[in-house]
């Protein structure tokens, strides 16, 4: 097993550049994504080697980037949308929900909505307002769409390919802030389905259940908890619609214990659905009430202050703790 | 009359007129052909209406009025290239092929979209404002991208023209060039609001702005914007890039079947617009400068009354779809949302689970 290390940004410019190699009929469309290679540089170096046609330079305009991405679909190519920021898709908001979640259906299989829609979201990276949303419910909350986040280098590599291939529409969700750390990349084998949520530290006393830039922070309250006696099972959920719930109701089986970490605040989010769902799955394996560690309810907070917003390992902590003290 | 700048082939009296630019290249056969379109587009619509009132569609959006920006439009494109409609273009639905009982599958509320939009090149009906010009942009795109001479052309109303998907399409288009015709049928109304709150300016000028073409059509004289439409194509398929076509028509009946006009607009407009009905004009011609007898006429409308049968017949026979069939194609992949919808349904005895 040949493994390289790369960072996630590094990641994500290998597996474009694979697709691209791999089916000549997938395009990348968005603002500043050519020469410069995207303001994350994601798309590095990628209109150089497969032209202006294949890496196009967008108008600045998010509904356009989506709505010709859905002609080109009809048309029979595969468009990657690159959205510069989660704050920045809103304008687009339209195309999505009326058009590429609802255009499979409507044609009853004529149109294949098969593009990828790129979102760096998600905070950390002390940025002004409207560049570290957390959006991701908007687009769960909608069928006909998928919404997926990595949240390692080779998850990046490999979720990227496998959302392009995909004949669904995705929302591919990437945390800005790992953008820049490092992984070992498997080149050669996937380690897992599109949709699949993964185990990514085994333990016996609660589930601690996240997904993009929250993985990390609750692997860091997992190592915490260890040195104080707790064990943490941490589920990266990944797919966070459709989520993948039957390893989540195996762990839950075995700790009783349940907490949801996610950057979005918690008002008919992603995290409440996983609580609601897994309480109305295995009710009688569960020991204590779910709890959700979000954001707060309020607009994104200026960004000297959004570490007090942001899920933080003691936020974590403190929410196992009440969970595991709940039945004395 | 209308507009000094307005191309017109034909004059409301059926009258020909002499145009620097433009002259009619159809002869009479064809002539009568488009006739003949417009007099099915208007039977199919007065069917559809009756049907409506007697219970049995959910809604119509009607055509009258327009079937001359439709069928020239319509008659004008190629078949090979693709059509992105909003919700009122029957009439171009009818030169693309799409059976009528399939353009009321939406009507009568069985079905989201209605046929095949890639067998007919002819997208599903767009109901969100302007959402579909964007589409024809990137099918456009897709289509330059081949290295195919084909064109894109969608449409579009006085309405929708102040929509950002709409102004932005013009921006795309411009930007790379598209092989793509907007066709705004200005019908005057988009439901209550005149379009002259839609815009200060002539809407074909607005494409000057942006950077290619407008040209405002009598979108009620059917060699008119026939030719005009015929150019904008063939200039879109030799890579001339975009053309607004602005068809400045009247919209003779309803918003939809849920509107009433009488408490907007007022009969004495409605009356000089009848004195430029699309239909009656190519008529006049037909008889006056071809010497048309009335039995072609009287075949045309036997035609057109048989059509009208057959529809209202297969539109009664749409039963109510199994409510199974609500979760075909919603995803193209497995989802177990889907999967458990479903089973759901068939526990509960809801659907025998046929599909």
């Amino acid at each position: 097993m040949a493994t390289t290390s790369m960072t996630m940004a590094k990641a994500l410019n290998e597996g474009l550049r694979r697709a691209m190699e791999k089916d000549k009929k997938v395009l990348l469309m968005g603002e500043d994504i050519g020469k410069l290679g995207g303001v994350f540089r994601i798309t590095d170096g990628l209109q150089k080697d497969f032209g202006e046609d294949r890496v196009i330079d967008a108008p600045l305009a998010e509904s356009a980037i989506v709505g010709t991405a859905v002609g080109l679909a009809i048309r029979g190519y595969r468009t990657v949308c690159e959205i510069q920021f989660d704050g920045f898709v809103y304008p687009a908001f339209d195309q999505i929900v009326s058009q590429v979640a609802k255009l499979r259906k409507r044609s009853e299989g004529a149109y294949t909505m098969g593009l990828v829609i790129r979102l760096p979201f998600q905070g950390g990276i002390g940025a002004i307002e409207h560049h570290s949303e957390s959006p991701e419910a908007y687009f769960a909350h909608t069928a006909g769409l998928r919404v997926v986040s990595c949240s390692t280098p080779n998850d990046a590599y490999w979720m990227i390919q496998q959302s392009i291939e995909h004949d669904d529409p995705i929302i591919f969700c990437e945390p800005k802030s790992r953008y820049w750390e490092k992984g070992e990349v498997d080149l050669d084998n996937a380690p897992h389905g599109l949709f699949d949520a993964v185990v990514r530290r085994e333990g016996n006393d609660v589930t601690v259940i996240g997904y993009g830039s929250s993985v990390k922070t609750i692997l860091r309250a997992a190592a915490t908890a260890a040195t104080e006696g707790v064990s943490m099972e941490v589920i990266d959920a990944r797919s966070v619609a459709p989520l993948d719930i039957a390893p989540m109701i195996k762990s839950l089986e075995k700790t009783g214990h349940l907490v949801v970490v996610q950057e979005a605040p918690h008002t008919a989010s992603v995290g409440s659905e996983i609580v609601a769902e897994l309480t109305e799955r295995c009710f009688y394996s569960l020991r204590a009430p779910g709890i959700r560690v979000s954001g707060y309810h309020v607009p994104y907070p200026p960004s000297r202050i959004e570490d007090d917003y942001r899920p933080s390992v003691d936020r974590i902590l403190d929410a196992v703790d009440r969970v595991m003290g709940f039945e004395s | 009359m209308i507009d000094e700048e307005l191309v017109q082939l034909l004059s409301p009296e059926g009258e020909r007129v002499s145009h620097p630019q433009y002259q009619s290249s159809l002869n009479d056969e064809e002539i009568f052909g488009l006739y003949r379109d417009m007099v099915i587009v208007r039977r199919l619509c007065n069917e559809s209406t009756s049907l409506q009132r007697q219970g049995q569609l959910a809604l119509w959006a009607p055509v009258q009025g327009q079937e001359a920006a439709q069928i020239g439009a319509g008659r004008a494109l190629a078949p090979m290239d693709f059509t992105f409609p909003s919700y009122r273009e029957h009439g171009v639905a009818w030169c693309r092929g799409v059976p009528p009982e399939d353009m009321l599958r939406v009507f009568r509320a069985v079905s989201n979209g209605g046929w095949d939009p890639q067998r007919y090149r002819h997208a599903l009906p767009t109901i969100v404002l302007g959402n579909q010009a964007l589409h024809a942009v990137g099918y456009a795109m897709g289509v330059q991208r081949d290295g195919s001479e084909e064109a894109v052309m969608t449409f579009f109303g006085d309405g929708a023209s102040s929509q950002g998907d709409v102004l932005e399409s013009f921006v795309w288009a411009a930007s790379f060039n598209a092989p793509v015709v907007f066709f705004c049928q200005n019908n005057q109304w988009g439901i209550s609001t005149p379009s002259t709150l839609q815009s200060r300016v002539p809407l074909y000028r607005r494409a000057q702005g942006f950077g290619f073409p407008g040209i405002r059509v009598d979108g009620n004289d059917v060699l008119a914007v026939y030719e005009v439409t015929k150019r904008a194509l063939e200039n879109a398929r030799v890579g001339g890039g975009p053309t607004l076509i602005e068809a400045f028509t009247y919209r003779m009946g309803a918003h939809t079947t849920s509107d009433d006009p009488t408490r907007y607009r007022v009969d004495a407009e409605v009356e000089v617009w009848k004195h430029r009905d699309p239909v009656e004009r190519v008529k006049a011609l037909l008889v006056r400068g071809h010497n048309l007898k009335a039995a072609a006429f009287d075949q045309v409308a036997a035609e057109a009354d048989a059509m009208a049968l057959k529809l209202r017949d297969d539109v009664l026979a749409m039963g109510r779809p199994d409510p199974i069939t609500m979760f075909d194609n919603a995803y193209a992949g497995a989802h177990p949302l889907i999967e458990e919808g479903r089973r759901e349904m068939i526990e509960l005895g809801i659907s025998g689970g046929a599909r």
